[in-house]
């Protein structure tokens, strides 16, 4: 008997595949005594050994995938197995205790944890999660029970799992790895946003997922509904591969329109864009056909890391991106850090409020000489294409000033250099706080357009934290509240002669589409891979008509009743 | 026994890749290392005792090596502390 989960579809597409189920083994150490300390000292050896070779394969993989850089940490992972001061002391206790190697193992590993958890000082607190990766991965091979990293998968798998981190998803190799299903997260958390980059059928926030799932079991993931089946059976299995097949055929429909502009039914042009994390992003830029970068999240290029990035590495990463869009423009946000972002290496202090805290441009504003670094590199990189940057988080004009005003006095500083800048650069900032959409009219005298991040907007207007799986169901992207304040912000800028795009998950939604092509929105920013989608959709739309449908649904009283009505009138 | 004394220019002090590279190079020499820091002295050819000192920036530090090998080391660890780290 098949079994079946629903979750959160997370990236669309079908994948059917056995599971590989991501777990830590279960490490539990007992102690040995009069032990053989002679063979004991020989297993740990080899141990060592096993551990080397297979972070010299993750450093190597690292390298060759994301650069030197992120590589960088596994160096430091191999010095901890070649440490005098660990690994002799190792031998040392079970020589003279007589213990066993995994015993002796773990609790000088704990010693040298619990020194560098008890430092004052965020980074070395940091370390002490080094000395615990490092420990464990040897621990495991002297137990037998091996740790398998998502860089080794050799073989077709759908990965489940409790959830993955930024680092687990960086070792995804998609070649081998068709699909995932995790217990947490959200359309919005970071492991749904990288398979959407990756273009990896996944479903998240399942629950209970690892508990339903054997290791190496057949499973089905539908990430177009959003459902799991778990053991199908035969029927099961002909369906969904049928459901893949008419996927797959969709998509080269899709992929037709790669280079069409995209036009309403009655010939309203918007522009269809990609948000990007990193400059490895922009092969699905091109693939999918986007007419530009509506949102280069920056905060990638400071995360996973020890230190800040200097001018000309960010330099290098933004001229990458504007170059290859070739004229076409990309929106540039500076650097959004705090709320479920974090960066060690800055020691903040940890906050009741994160998302109303210490983040993004209030973070900058006090944190002068790094705000600097980074306008100056892409005010370097603006002379190579059409770049525009963006500040995020801004809730009041004041912000905005002083925002410009460290922009205007570092373009005077490059050109009294002799360095080339676009002089007629654009200006934008993120919509995300509601006193800034309802201050849009006198915004838009001041600013060259408008991006409204829908994820944060509802969550700032509906009091409901993202991240709260209990309060999830105010996540309301349709209520008519929302909708009023995307209509003012758009009204504001089009008074002014001004633009305004969207760069939250709702620009690629299919029910959302209608309506902001309604209410009059010029740029809609999306995931790479819902471009060819959206573009489909809108030939099919009147723009009239759905400007029609947007003034009516902003008098009705619930998103449901909004939803109704478009999944009628254009679904 | 070989010494060289230093102080210490880089932002983030002795950490991350300084660190890493300092260990490596020690490694290669069959001599007795030390870095010396506050009364502190600790193995340079371990990654977590160097760590520990917590180095920051404008620290005085000194560098010992005692052993078949010490002028050699001292000199090649000159050079990786002189790549932006310290003077």
């Amino acid at each position: 008997m098949s079994s079946q989960l629903t979750g959160i579809a997370a990236s669309a597409g079908i994948a059917i595949g056995k599971a590989f189920r991501y777990e830590e083994p279960d490490l539990t150490v007992e102690k040995k005594t009069d032990v053989d300390a002679g063979k004991e000292i020989k297993n740990f050896d080899a141990a060592l050994e096993k551990s080397r070779a297979e972070l010299e394969d993750i450093k190597e993989k690292t390298r060759r995938d994301m650069g030197d850089e992120h590589a960088e940490i596994f160096s430091a992972h191999l010095l901890v197995l070649s440490d005098p001061e660990f690994v002799d002391a190792v031998r040392q206790k079970v020589q003279d205790d007589k213990v066993n190697a995994s015993f002796a193992l773990n609790e000088l590993a704990d010693q040298f944890i619990m020194m560098f958890e008890s430092m004052d000082n965020e980074y070395m607190k940091e370390r002490a999660a080094d000395i615990r990766d490092v420990s464990k991965r040897v621990l495991a091979h002297l137990l037998g029970k091996p740790i398998v990293s998502l860089a080794e998968i050799k073989e077709e798998v759908i990965v489940v799992g409790e959830d993955l981190t930024p680092s687990d998803t960086a070792q995804l190799n998609k070649e081998f790895v068709k699909g995932f299903v995790t217990n947490i997260g959200g359309r919005t958390s970071h492991s749904a946003i990288m398979a959407r980059s990756l273009e990896i059928p996944a479903v998240v926030g399942t629950k209970s997922v690892t508990n339903d799932t054997e290791q190496h079991e057949m499973i089905i993931v539908d990430g177009i509904s959003g459902t799991v089946i778990i053991g199908p059976s035969e029927d099961e299995l002909a369906a969904y591969r049928r459901k893949y097949d008419e996927f797959e055929k969709q998509k080269q429909e899709w992929a037709k329109l790669k280079n069409e502009p995209s036009v309403s039914k009655d010939g309203v042009h918007v522009e269809l864009a990609a948000n990007i994390g990193t400059p490895d992003d922009l092969e699905g830029v091109h693939n999918n056909g986007a007419e530009g970068i509506g949102l280069y999240r920056t905060e990638f290029l400071y995360m996973g890391r020890e230190e800040l990035p200097t001018e000309e590495e960010q330099f290098t990463a933004y001229k990458k991106v504007v170059e290859s869009l070739d004229g076409r423009p990309v929106v540039i946000r500076t650097l959004d850090i705090g709320g479920d972002k974090e960066l060690p290496y800055l020691d903040l202090p940890e906050e009741m409020n994160p998302f109303l805290g210490f983040r993004a441009i209030r973070l900058c504003l006090e944190m002068d000489d790094m705000f600097r670094t980074q306008l100056r590199a892409l005010l370097r990189a603006s002379a190579y294409g059409n770049l525009k940057i963006m500040f995020p988080m801004i809730a009041t004009l004041q912000e905005f000033r002083e925002a410009k005003a460290i922009l205007e006095e570092e373009k005077q500083k490059l050109q009294k250099e002799g360095t080339d800048v676009n002089d007629k650069l654009e200006l934008g900032i993120m919509v995300e706080i509601p006193s800034t959409a309802v201050m849009a009219p006198q915004f838009a005298k001041e600013v060259d357009f408008f991006s409204i991040g829908t994820n944060d907007l509802i969550q700032y207007t509906m009091a409901a934290d993202r991240m709260n799986e209990r309060v999830s169901y105010l996540y309301q992207p349709y209520s008519p509240a929302i909708l009023s304040l995307v209509k003012m912000v758009i009204d504001a800028s089009h008074k002014e002669g001004k633009w305004t795009g969207m760069c939250g998950e709702m620009a690629g939604d299919s029910t959302a589409i209608p309506l902001l092509l309604g209410l009059g929105l010029d740029e809609f920013s999306m995931s790479a891979t819902s471009v060819l989608p959206a573009r489909s959709q809108l030939l099919q739309l009147s723009k009239e008509e759905a400007a029609k449908a947007a003034e009516e649904a902003l008098t009705y009283s619930t998103a449901e009743e909004v939803q109704e009505m478009v999944e009628k009138r254009f679904l | 026994m070989a010494e060289k004394t230093y102080n210490i220019t880089a932002e983030t002090g002795i950490h991350a890749r300084p660190a890493t590279q300092l260990v490596n190079k020690a490694g290669q020499y069959e001599s007795e290392i030390t870095l010396n820091y506050k009364g502190k002295s600790v193995n340079l050819k371990s990654i977590m005792g160097v760590m520990s000192l917590g180095v920051g920036q404008g620290s005085e530090v000194s560098i010992k090596a005692e052993g078949p090998d010490e002028e050699e080391a001292i000199s090649a660890l000159d050079e990786v502390m002189k790549q932006g780290l310290a003077e």
